[in-house]
């Protein structure tokens, strides 16, 4: 029970992760219809910088931990909106009106690009980090066969994401930015005729799932304790199959869908075997699409005649 | 000016990003992280940026008259059945035909144009799939894999190349249908998606089953093809050799350019099987299929099993591959047939020109004979194929050589 | 009276909690034109959408009997296996043509089934056998002739979607008479035709009609066309059967008049309307 209890907690955690990387894609999707191949490295990115700017901080001289985690985290934020944005002008935006599969091709080179560029400037090396925060509330009695520990880290990933997915809420159904975005996603050609500038809505669409990847890339830093150029693709697949799970173009169902990941991951990697785990998820990816394609909190849509 | 502007903009925006990447690099040391500053990289990158930018912006109006004229969305067919790439391709095929005969015939020069056959090949078969029928496939190397591994695992149990060619493709096909029944009615990027998702299974499974599939070290010793029976050694005790059949000094020279021979048998049968299969009813269907899968409905074509002919011929194709890929290296290893080289297939068949037999060579020269030269730029290789795959879809998002010739015509008489 | 083809009993489509589609029940008899009439949105298309095929009615029957003997039960069958086995042949309301491909080859691909047979799906062909070529032949001679009929053999190699609209639209037509329907559903095909091209079409479906022999079902807004050569017209208001008979009868029922221009029964249609409906 307690084994089971420390999976569940782990696998929520994970799920948090998934989730935030998750909403990245189904916004994406649900604006521009296009499956953002290269968003799994933009998270990927946000860890390595997330990384470096630890070193930095520290070689700054500030010993505060929260202090650091603060700094870092706007600097996640920061840079890797900045990439997001970048990805998007360059890769994307020409290829909106035209033939279906171009910018899927151009994500995956772009996803290519930004795995081997970190690859050559960063070294093809893991790179570790010594733990930043440690420890955490003992929830099981000091008799138990199995100690479950729900980790301070994993609190502060947890209302990290929660926090996170409350102002993300707000924007979205509260401002006028949300507004528009929310008009876009609709209906395109009417927004634009509205005076939305759709150019812009779709910019920050990609620069708001960029932050949230980064936040995600420094949970993953944090978490993990190592970083590579190649988690980009493997948490990517993951998170994708969150948001179908959940329904691609549903936030909520986002969340959901990281979460189950999250937890089909931990329990399967706990219970079944490791090696196969991401087999697991990608057999659950296909079982949704072929069973209930829009998800669990999609709608189904019905065929235009 | 605007130009200049936009230039400015690019170029603050490029040290953005150049800052944390660049500026600073994760050294390696024993101490575990070291972190190095190269700060002055930032604004060199800057730099480039801002003129590159600012020249791309003044040369504008002279590219655009470079730029595929036709509109993205439009379909540009050309009127008539020219004959011009028929004469092309023929030309072609006679070239590679006499290649080893030629002074440029060296073991090298055969060996590439070996490796960028098998991507000839596995580019017509992928455009069955993809630019026929027009189903997105992201995972078509698991195909390719378990003709491979097929042909491995049998052959450890005595059996030659020859008897194994047909075996793979069937097998290959077999798994191609087992996957493509219960995703083909998925939409476009959720095949894509799931097909990779498969991939990325039979992967993991060849990586992890290590019993049956020899795990991360592969299979080896793996034969070699024979000559109508004869082999392509120096000595085989109870059978003729090649080189003792005709009476001709050995050389390891042979076995290349049997090999040679061999791929290029295989990738013209499936370009004359895609001509030939484009004429017939079930190859208009797939392009009617890719078309519009509404219309085809309503004329009484079954979408589902459709799709699946056209799935289970481009596997199979794929599974023959596989099967020469094996006797080729004389071993595999899952490292072979990951993502990237479903990524790469795939992006020969695109920037080719989906559709095109003649784009597909052209992409698969480009993008894998060309990086075989610069081996020793190794490192930069994937990256240049990366962004070769981002610039040709802004430059000719239907591929280099795009367009769509008629299968049959009514009035012979008006030829362009 | 020629016998029933096409027997709609209670048809109902709900989406949800919208009801498209209420309790509708016509009849559709062979060798005639029956049309399909109603304001926007009164489930015309939706209907069609049940008979197709595309989609799944809710609650009622479809029952199609072909002159030459067998019933099918529409609502049943599987989309495509409606116009394969059925034999019932659509248009749509926004062409659907295949626009990349030649006009010859749209007309072949709606022989696909017939090819299919004779080639042995496509083996035979694959080894170039006689009978696969002899079945091409015929149906290309066949796209040949419905080419003529309409026009365009001119036409015949160049890229469906670069033809003119009105031709688009005949050529729609003619690729489904190619798959020898027993029923053939038009979309609004007068949709942005002009009146000369609409007279067109008129003598083009009643050729049809008088020709081979089928049951045709047609959606319309344009009355010079739907009025002038219907045999038997069918009006849909909220998706309910509001009036049914011939297109005189249906000229003058008040319930018409009202669902399409609200006004009172007792009040006398204005000029302008009556000349719409077909008045002299």
């Amino acid at each position: 029970m307690n084994y089971f209890l420390q999976q569940l907690i782990n696998g929520v955690t994970l799920g948090a992760i998934y989730g935030l990387i998750a909403i990245g894609y189904t916004m994406v999707y649900g604006i521009i219809g296009m499956i953002n191949f290269a968003h799994g490295d933009i998270m990927m990115i946000g860890a390595f910088i997330s990384l470096i700017a630890f070193l930095v901080i520290a070689a700054l001289g500030v010993t505060s931990v929260p202090l650091a985690l603060v700094l870092v985290l706007v600097c996640a934020l920061f840079f890797t909106s900045a990439y997001g944005w970048a990805v998007e002008r360059v890769a994307y935006r020409r290829l909106r009106g035209s033939f279906k599969l171009a910018p899927l091709i151009s994500a995956i080179g772009m996803s290519i690009v930004l795995q081997n560029g970190v690859q050559l400037v960063q070294g093809a090396r893991v790179k570790p980090l010594a733990p930043v925060i440690t420890g955490g509330i003992e929830l099981s009695g000091a008799e138990s066969s199995y100690p479950v520990t729900l980790g301070w880290l994993q609190i502060v990933i947890i209302l990290l994401t929660v926090a996170l997915m409350a102002g993300f809420t707000w924007l979205i159904q509260r401002t006028s930015l949300g507004r528009a975005q929310r008009a876009t996603e609709q209906d395109m050609g009417m927004a634009m005729l509205l005076g939305i500038n759709v150019d812009r809505v779709i910019s920050m669409t990609f620069v708001i799932g960029a932050a949230l990847a980064g936040v995600a890339g420094l949970m993953v830093t944090l978490y993990y304790g190592v970083v590579d150029f190649y988690i980009g693709f493997n948490a990517g697949m993951k998170a994708f199959t969150a948001a179908v799970l959940g329904g691609i173009g549903s936030l909520p169902g986002a969340m959901l869908g990281g979460l189950l990941i999250g937890l089909i991951e931990a329990l399967w990697s706990g219970y079944g075997s490791i090696e196969y785990k991401d087999v697991a998820v990608f057999a659950v990816l296909i079982l949704v699409l072929m069973f209930r394609p829009s998800g669990l909190l999609g709608k189904p849509e019905v065929e235009k005649v | 000016m605007a130009a200049f502007k936009d230039a400015i903009l690019a170029g603050l925006v490029a040290a953005l990003l150049a800052l944390p990447m660049l500026g600073f690099h994760l050294g390696d040391s024993a101490q575990g992280l070291q972190l190095e500053t190269h700060l002055e990289l930032v604004p060199l990158a800057a730099a480039i940026v801002f003129a590159g930018r600012l020249a791309l912006n003044l040369a504008a109006p002279w590219l655009a008259k470079w730029k595929d004229r036709a509109p993205a969305g439009k379909p540009k067919l050309e009127t008539g059945v020219s004959r011009r790439p028929l004469y092309i391709g023929i030309a072609m095929a006679a070239a590679a035909l006499i290649l080893p005969l030629t002074p440029w015939g060296d073991r090298n020069i055969l060996d590439k144009a070996t490796l960028v056959l098998i991507y000839v090949m596995l580019g017509w078969g992928l455009n069955i799939v993809v630019g026929l029928a027009g189903l997105l496939v992201l995972g078509y190397a698991a195909f390719y894999a378990v003709g491979a591994y097929a042909f491995a695992i049998l052959s450890q149990m005595g059996f030659s190349f020859w008897q194994c060619l047909p075996i793979s493709g069937a097998v290959a096909a077999l798994f191609g249908l087992l996957v493509g029944f219960p995703v083909l009615r998925l939409r476009g990027d959720y095949l894509a998606i799931v097909t990779l998702g498969f991939g990325e299974i039979i992967r993991v499974i060849l990586l992890n089953w290590a019993s049956f599939t020899g795990g991360p070290n592969g299979i080896s010793s793996i034969p070699r093809p024979s000559f109508f029976g004869m082999p392509m050694t120096a000595s085989s005790p109870g059978h003729t050799t090649f080189h003792e059949f005709f009476d001709i000094p050995f050389s390891p020279v042979q076995r290349i350019v049997l090999l040679y021979y061999v791929i290029l048998l295989l990738a013209l049968v499936t370009n004359l099987v895609s001509l030939r299969i484009r004429r017939l009813p079930v190859g208009r269907a797939w392009e009617a299929l890719r078309e519009d899968e509404i219309a085809c409905r309503s004329l009484g074509i079954n979408p589902t099993s459709t799709k699946l002919s056209a799935f289970a011929l481009g596997t199979a194709f794929a599974g023959f591959a596989g099967c020469f890929f094996a006797t080729r290296q004389g071993f595999i290893s899952p490292e072979s047939f990951s993502f990237i080289e479903s990524a790469v297939i795939l992006a020969i068949v695109v920037l080719g020109g989906m559709g095109s037999q003649t784009g597909v060579v052209l992409a698969a020269i480009l993008l894998v004979g060309l990086p075989e030269w610069f081996r020793d730029l190794a490192q930069y290789r994937m990256i240049a194929f990366g962004g070769a795959m981002v610039l040709i879809m802004l430059w000719r998002p239907k591929g280099l050589l795009a367009g769509r010739t008629p299968t049959i015509r009514l009035n012979k008489g008006d030829a362009a | 009276m020629n016998a029933p083809l096409l027997q709609v009993e209670n048809l109902t489509m709900r989406f949800g909690g919208l009801i498209a589609i209420n309790d509708l029940s016509l009849t559709a008899r062979q060798n005639e034109i029956t049309g399909i009439i109603g304001p926007n949105g009164a489930g015309k298309t939706t209907f069609f959408n049940c008979v197709t095929g595309f989609y799944k009615p809710t609650e009622g029957r479809l029952t199609l009997t072909p002159p030459d003997g067998g019933t099918w039960p529409l609502q049943a069958m599987q989309g495509f296996r409606i116009a394969k086995k059925a034999r019932v042949a659509r248009t749509f309301q926004n062409i659907r043509l295949f626009p990349g491909m030649t006009v010859l080859e749209n007309l072949l691909v709606a022989q696909h089934n017939r090819l299919m047979a004779a080639s042995a799906f496509s083996i035979a062909g694959l080894f170039g056998l006689k009978s696969y070529r002899k079945a091409e032949a015929e149906a290309v001679e066949k796209s040949r002739q419905w080419l003529a009929r309409i026009g365009l053999e001119k036409s015949a190699d160049l890229p469906a979607g670069s033809l003119p609209y009105g031709a688009q639209r005949r050529l729609e037509i003619a690729r489904a008479m190619c798959t020898d329907p027993v029923l053939l559903c038009l979309d609004e095909p007068a949709a942005g035709l002009n009146p000369k091209e609409s007279l067109e079409l008129n003598d083009l479906l009643l050729d049809i009609r008088q020709t081979s022999k089928i049951g045709l079902l047609l959606i319309e807004h344009d009355m010079s066309v739907v009025m002038k050569i219907s045999d038997h017209v069918v009006v849909l208001d909220y998706g309910a059967r509001i009036a049914a008979g011939t297109p005189e009868q249906v000229r003058h029922d008040p319930n018409v008049i009202r669902a399409y221009l609200g006004a009172d029964e007792d009040e006398p249609l204005p000029a302008v309307v009556a000349k719409d409906l077909g008045e002299q």
